[in-house]
C-alpha cells in the first residue's frame, strides 16, 4: 500500500508484514480508546496503546527507511522532550499541555502535507491526491494556530476574553472561500510543483483563519475548543493518511476525529449550546445584559470558617461541588483532607462533577485523582442531582454558572436551559468565592441571595485550611 | 458603644438576652458589652463565661445606667425604662399593640425602642425573626413536655414482652412551632397528622414525614405575614367534624392556631375532650391568648375527662440555654444590620429597621406606614424554559440535514473518476469513524482528560508520515520531514506517558 518512490521498492517485501502490523497496531488503538470506559480497565488501555504505537513505529523503520542517521536523534530528542513535558506538567496545567500536543499533530499534518506535495516532483497528480493534500494542509494549519491561541489563553498569557473583530464572520468565510477559489483551484490545477505557490498561501491563510477562531472565543468555553481541536487533530490526521494512503492514519485519525467530536458535543450538551453558537456566538452578543429578572436579589449571608467547620460537623452529608476556582487556588489537596476527615466522623462526602467545570473534558476528576480522592465518591452531576433534596450541605467550592438556578428558573437568561447542578435543593449551600463577580457567562448568580446560602469569601484554599483546622 | 445585657426580671423567666458566644459576636462587630452580675445563671451561663470572651460583669444599676444598647427578652417591667439611659437604644419583645402606654413611657424617656417581635416576615428578616426562632423552641418543647405527661412510648416496639403501639399524633396549625413539633413527634417514632388551613405548607408537612389531613373544601387560608386568615363559616364546620373525627383516634395533640393580637380560636371543644383516650395529652401553644382548647388553662396543667391539657406559656424559657443562645443569634444578625458599633443607625431606609422600630426620637413609630410593596404574586412556574431537546429537534435537525447533504455531495464529488483504492481507503476511514463514536460514547466522563491525552498520544501516529519521507534525496523534504517527525514524536512520548501519569492517581 505504500507507493511512494523512494521507498517502492523496498516497500514489496514488506507490504504484507506492513499491513498486518498497521492492522493489529489500529486494533490496539480502539481496545485503548475502549480501555477508557472505566477506571480499572484505563490503565491496561494505555498500555495496549503504547503497545499498538510501538509495533506500527517498528514495522515502519523496517520498510525502507536509509537515512537512519537523521531519524533515529530526532526521535530521541522529541521522546525525551515529550517524556520532561509529562512528568513536568502539573495537573492543574493540563489543559496546557493538551492544546500544545494538539498544536504539534497539526504542525506535523501541514508539514506532511507539504513534504508530500514537494516529493511528488515533476509526475502528474492526480486530483483527488491534491484534494487530499488541499485538506490535510488546511486542518492542520487551523488546528496549529488554533491550538496555540487556545494554549495561550489556557496560560494566561492571552486574555481569556473573547476578541470581536467586526465583520469577522464575513472575514472568515472570505478566507474559507479563498481556500477554494481562486487558490484551491489554481493549486489542483497545476503542473509539476506549480501549485507549490498557492500551497503556501493556503497554507498562511489557515494559520490566520486558526488564530481568529480561537481568539473569538472565551476563556471558560475551552472544554469546548479543546475538544474541538481534538476532533481537528484527528481529521488532519486523517486526511495525511487519504494522501500518503495509509489506512493506520486514516484510523487512527478517524478514531481521534470522533472522539473529540463526540467530546465537543457533549460540552455543549452541558451548556444547552450548539457547537456554532460556542464558535460564531460567544456569550453577550444575542441576549443583551439581562439582571436576573423578577428574583429580588437581597442580601448575601456571610459566613466564617469556624461556622462552616461546625456545619460540615453536625452534617450527616456533604456534596461538594468543585469548579475552575478550585483549580486556581490550587484547593484539591485541602478539600480531599476535609473529606476525609468528614468521612472518619461517619459523614457521607460526595463530590459533583458538572461536564464543563474547569477548562478542559474531566479536568476536575483528574484534580480531585491527583489529590487522592477515590473516584467512587465523585459523582457526575446527573447521579447527585436527585439526591440533593436529602443533603445537608453542598460546599459550591469557586464555580458559578453551573450552579446558577437561573439556568433553571430565568427563560430570559443567557444561559436559560443550561442543566446545572442543583445546590439550592440542600438544606444549606457553603459558597466559597473570591468576591460577588458574577460568573464567566456575567449572569448574576441568585443562589447566593438564596436563604439557605452562606458565603465564604477569599482564596479557596486558605478558607478550606482555616475550615479543615477548625474540623479538629 | 456599649451594648447592656440585664438580667431578666420577670417571674419565672430564665432566658438571657445573649450566649457567651453571641456575646463574642457583638464584640466581633465592634461592640464592648456589660452584663449583668446572673444575668446568664438561670439559662447555664455562669458570668465567667461571659468574662471569657470579653465581657465586663457589672451590676445591674450599672448596666442601665452605661448602656448605649439595652438587650433583652421581656418588654421592660417596673421601672426598667427609666433606669436606662436617656438616649439609649431598647432592643427587645415589646409586643407595641397591647402595650400602648409602655411606649409613651419610652417615647417619654427618650429611649429609642426595636421590638423583635415587629420584625417584618420578609425572607431577608428571616435571620432577625426572633418570634421564628421561639416557636421552633416552643414545638420542640411542647412534644418535649407531651411525651413526658404520656404514659407509653412515642415509637412502635416489638418486645418480646410483646407489641408496643405507636403514638399517634395530631398537630394543628403547621407554621414554624407546628413544623418543630411534627419533626420531633416524628423523630421520636410517632404517627404524625397535621392540619394547617393553608394548603401550601402541605409539601413542607410531608418532607417532614407527616401526613397532611385535608378537608374536602375549596379555601385557601394564607393570610397576611405568614400567619393563616380567619375563615369562612362552612370551611371552620368542615374543620370541626374533622378535628372531632381525629380527636377519637390519636393520643397527642398540639395546638398551634395562634392569630396575632387576638383571642385564639377554640379548635378542641370540650366534646372532643371527652372523646379521646384516657391518658392522652393537649398541649396548647395558642394558650397565651386564651388557648384552642375550651378547656386550656393558661400557665396551667391541668386534667380533664382523664386527658392532660398543657397550657404552659413559657415554653421556650423552659429550654432557656437553647433559647437564649437562638434569641441572641437573632440579635447579632439585628446589629450586624444596624451597621455595628462603627456605623449604628436606626435607618428607616431599610424596610426591617423602619418596621421593628417602635420608638426613635421620642416619637413612636408604631405602627410602620404600610409597605408599598404588595404581597409577592404567585410565583410563575419555571416550566416555560425551553428544554434542550426542544432546542435541539429545531435547530439541530435542519443543520444536520445540510451537514448530511454536503457530505453526500463532497462524496460523489470525491468518487467521481477516482481509484477504486481512494473508495477502499474511504471504506476504512467511515467504518473507524463509527467504531470510534462507538468506542467512545463508552467512555466514563471521569476519564475524559485522559481519553484526550490518550487520543493526543495516537494521533503522533502521523510520525509514520514523515518517517516516509525522510529518506528523501531532497534537502528541504528531509528537513521538513525530519521536523514532523520531531514534534509527532514528542506527542506520542508526553500523550502516552501523561495519561499513564493521570491514570495511576485514580484510586478507590
Amino acid at each position: 500500500m505504500i507507493t511512494l518512490a523512494a521507498t517502492e521498492s523496498a516497500a514489496n517485501e514488506y507490504q504484507g508484514l506492513l499491513t498486518m502490523a498497521y492492522l493489529v497496531a489500529g486494533v490496539l488503538f480502539v481496545l485503548s480508546l475502549s480501555g477508557l470506559s472505566t477506571q480499572e480497565t484505563a490503565k491496561r488501555g494505555n498500555v495496549f496503546g503504547i503497545i499498538g504505537m510501538t509495533i506500527a513505529i517498528a514495522a515502519t523503520l523496517l520498510s525502507g527507511i536509509t537515512n537512519f542517521a537523521w531519524l533515529i536523534p530526532l526521535m530521541v530528542v522529541g521522546a525525551f522532550v515529550g517524556t520532561v513535558l509529562a512528568k513536568r506538567v502539573k495537573m492543574t496545567s493540563m489543559p496546557e499541555l493538551i492544546a500544545m500536543l494538539h498544536s504539534f499533530v497539526g504542525l506535523a499534518a501541514v508539514l506532511v502535507g507539504l513534504v508530500s506535495y514537494l516529493n511528488h516532483g515533476d509526475e502528474a497528480h492526480e486530483m483527488v491526491h491534491q484534494i487530499e493534500i488541499l485538506l490535510g494542509v488546511f486542518i492542520g494549519g487551523v488546528t496549529f494556530t488554533g491550538s496555540i491561541i487556545a494554549f495561550g489563553k489556557l496560560r494566561g498569557s492571552i486574555g481569556s476574553k473573547p476578541l470581536l473583530l467586526p465583520g469577522r464572520h464575513l472575514a472568515n468565510a472570505i478566507m474559507v472561500l479563498a481556500c477554494i477559489w481562486p487558490l484551491g483551484v489554481q493549486f489542483i490545477g497545476a503542473e509539476g510543483s506549480g501549485g507549490l505557490t498557492a500551497l503556501i498561501i493556503i497554507t498562511v491563510i489557515s494559520f490566520v483563519l486558526g488564530v481568529h477562531l480561537i481568539m473569538a472565543i472565551g476563556g471558560a468555553d475551552m472544554p469546548v475548543v479543546v475538544s474541538m481541536l481534538n476532533s481537528y487533530s484527528g481529521w488532519a490526521a486523517a486526511a495525511s493518511g487519504f494522501m500518503l494512503d495509509n489506512n493506520l492514519l486514516i484510523i487512527t485519525g478517524a478514531l481521534v476525529g470522533s472522539s473529540g467530536a463526540i467530546l465537543s458535543y457533549i460540552m455543549c450538551r452541558a451548556m444547552n449550546r450548539s457547537l456554532a453558537n460556542v464558535i460564531f456566538g460567544g456569550f453577550g452578543t444575542t441576549a443583551g445584559a439581562t439582571p436576573a429578572g423578577g428574583e429580588e436579589q437581597g442580601t448575601v449571608t456571610e459566613t466564617t470558617a469556624e461556622e462552616v467547620a461546625d456545619m460540615m460537623n453536625d452534617a450527616g452529608s456533604v456534596v461538594f461541588v468543585p469548579g475552575y476556582g478550585m483549580a486556581v487556588a490550587q484547593a484539591q489537596h485541602v478539600i480531599h483532607e476535609i473529606s476525609e476527615t468528614l468521612r472518619g466522623k461517619g459523614v457521607e462526602v460526595r463530590f459533583a462533577i458538572h461536564p464543563v467545570a474547569g477548562r478542559l473534558p474531566g479536568h476536575m476528576n483528574v484534580l480531585l485523582a491527583e489529590a487522592r480522592v477515590p473516584y467512587d465518591i465523585v459523582f457526575e452531576m446527573d447521579e447527585v442531582n436527585e439526591d440533593l433534596p436529602e443533603t445537608d450541605l453542598v460546599v459550591v467550592v469557586g464555580a458559578n454558572d453551573i450552579v446558577n438556578p437561573s439556568a433553571l428558573e430565568d427563560t430570559d437568561s443567557p444561559i436559560a436551559g443550561m442543566p446545572v447542578i442543583e445546590a439550592w435543593n440542600a438544606r444549606t449551600v457553603v459558597a466559597l468565592k473570591r468576591s460577588m463577580a458574577a460568573g464567566y457567562s456575567g449572569v448574576e448568580n441568585p443562589l447566593y441571595f438564596r436563604e439557605n446560602t452562606r458565603m465564604l469569601f477569599g482564596d479557596a484554599k486558605e478558607t478550606l485550611t482555616a475550615v479543615s483546622e477548625n474540623l479538629g | 458603644m456599649l451594648i447592656g445585657i440585664p438580667k431578666e426580671i420577670a417571674a419565672g423567666e430564665r432566658r438571657v438576652a445573649a450566649a457567651p458566644e453571641n456575646v463574642a459576636k457583638f464584640i466581633k462587630l465592634g461592640f464592648e458589652v456589660a452584663v449583668e452580675v446572673g444575668a446568664g445563671q438561670a439559662a447555664k451561663f455562669p458570668d465567667a463565661l461571659y468574662e471569657e470572651v470579653g465581657a465586663t460583669v457589672l451590676s445591674a444599676s450599672d448596666v442601665w445606667a452605661k448602656a448605649d444598647i439595652i438587650l433583652k427578652i421581656r418588654p421592660p417591667q417596673n421601672n426598667e425604662v427609666e433606669l436606662a439611659r436617656e438616649g439609649a437604644t431598647l432592643i427587645s419583645l415589646i409586643q407595641p399593640a397591647q402595650n400602648g402606654d409602655l411606649l409613651e413611657r419610652l417615647a417619654k424617656r427618650g429611649v429609642n425602642a426595636i421590638a423583635m417581635d415587629a420584625v417584618p416576615r420578609i425572607s431577608r428578616a428571616q435571620s432577625m425573626d426572633a418570634l421564628s426562632s421561639m416557636a421552633n423552641i416552643a414545638g420542640y418543647r411542647a412534644m418535649v413536655e407531651a411525651a413526658s405527661e404520656f404514659g407509653r412510648f412515642f415509637t412502635g416496639q416489638i418486645t418480646a414482652a410483646g407489641r408496643v403501639p405507636p403514638a399517634r399524633v395530631l398537630v394543628i396549625g403547621a407554621g414554624v412551632a407546628g413544623l418543630s413539633a411534627i419533626g420531633t413527634a416524628v423523630k421520636l417514632g410517632a404517627i404524625v397528622r397535621a392540619f394547617d388551613t393553608r394548603p401550601a405548607v402541605k409539601d413542607e408537612v410531608k418532607s417532614m414525614g407527616a401526613e397532611f389531613l385535608e378537608l374536602e373544601f375549596e379555601e385557601d387560608g394564607t393570610g397576611e405575614g405568614g400567619y393563616a386568615k380567619v375563615m369562612s363559616k362552612e370551611f371552620i364546620e368542615a374543620e370541626m367534624k374533622l378535628f372531632a373525627e381525629q380527636a377519637a383516634e390519636v393520643d397527642i395533640i398540639v395546638t398551634t392556631a395562634m392569630i396575632p393580637g387576638k383571642k385564639s380560636p377554640i379548635l378542641i371543644t370540650e366534646e372532643m375532650v371527652r372523646s379521646m383516650k384516657d391518658g392522652s395529652v393537649i398541649v396548647d401553644l395558642a394558650a397565651e391568648g386564651g388557648g384552642n382548647c375550651a378547656l386550656t388553662r393558661p400557665n396551667e396543667k391541668v386534667v380533664e375527662h382523664g386527658v392532660t391539657i398543657l397550657g404552659y406559656t413559657d415554653l421556650p424559657g423552659r429550654l432557656a440555654t437553647q433559647s437564649s443562645t437562638l434569641y441572641g443569634n437573632n440579635l447579632v444578625k439585628l446589629l450586624g444590620l444596624l451597621g455595628g458599633a462603627e456605623e449604628f443607625k436606626l435607618d428607616f431606609e431599610d424596610e426591617i429597621v423602619r418596621g421593628a422600630t417602635v420608638v426613635r426620637d421620642g416619637e413612636i413609630t408604631w405602627p410602620p406606614p404600610q409597605s408599598a410593596t404588595p404581597p409577592p404574586p404567585p410565583k410563575p412556574k419555571p416550566a416555560a424554559v425551553e428544554s434542550r431537546e426542544a432546542k435541539e429537534a429545531k435547530g439541530g435537525s435542519s443543520l444536520a440535514g445540510i451537514l448530511l447533504g454536503l457530505a453526500c455531495v463532497l462524496l460523489l464529488a470525491l468518487g467521481w473518476g477516482s481509484s477504486s483504492e481512494f473508495l477502499d481507503q474511504l471504506t476504512v476511514f467511515t467504518l473507524s469513524c463509527f467504531v470510534g463514536y462507538m468506542v467512545v460514547w463508552n467512555v466514563t466522563p471521569a476519564l475524559h482528560t485522559p481519553l484526550m491525552s490518550v487520543t493526543n498520544a495516537i494521533s503522533g501516529i502521523i510520525v509514520l508520515g514523515g518517517m516516509l519521507f525522510i529518506s528523501s534525496g531532497d534537502q528541504a523534504v528531509m528537513i521538513l520531514s525530519g521536523v514532523a517527525v520531531l514534534i509527532a514524536t514528542i506527542n506520542v512520548a508526553g500523550g502516552f506517558l501523561v495519561t499513564q501519569r493521570m491514570l495511576k492517581m485514580f484510586r478507590k
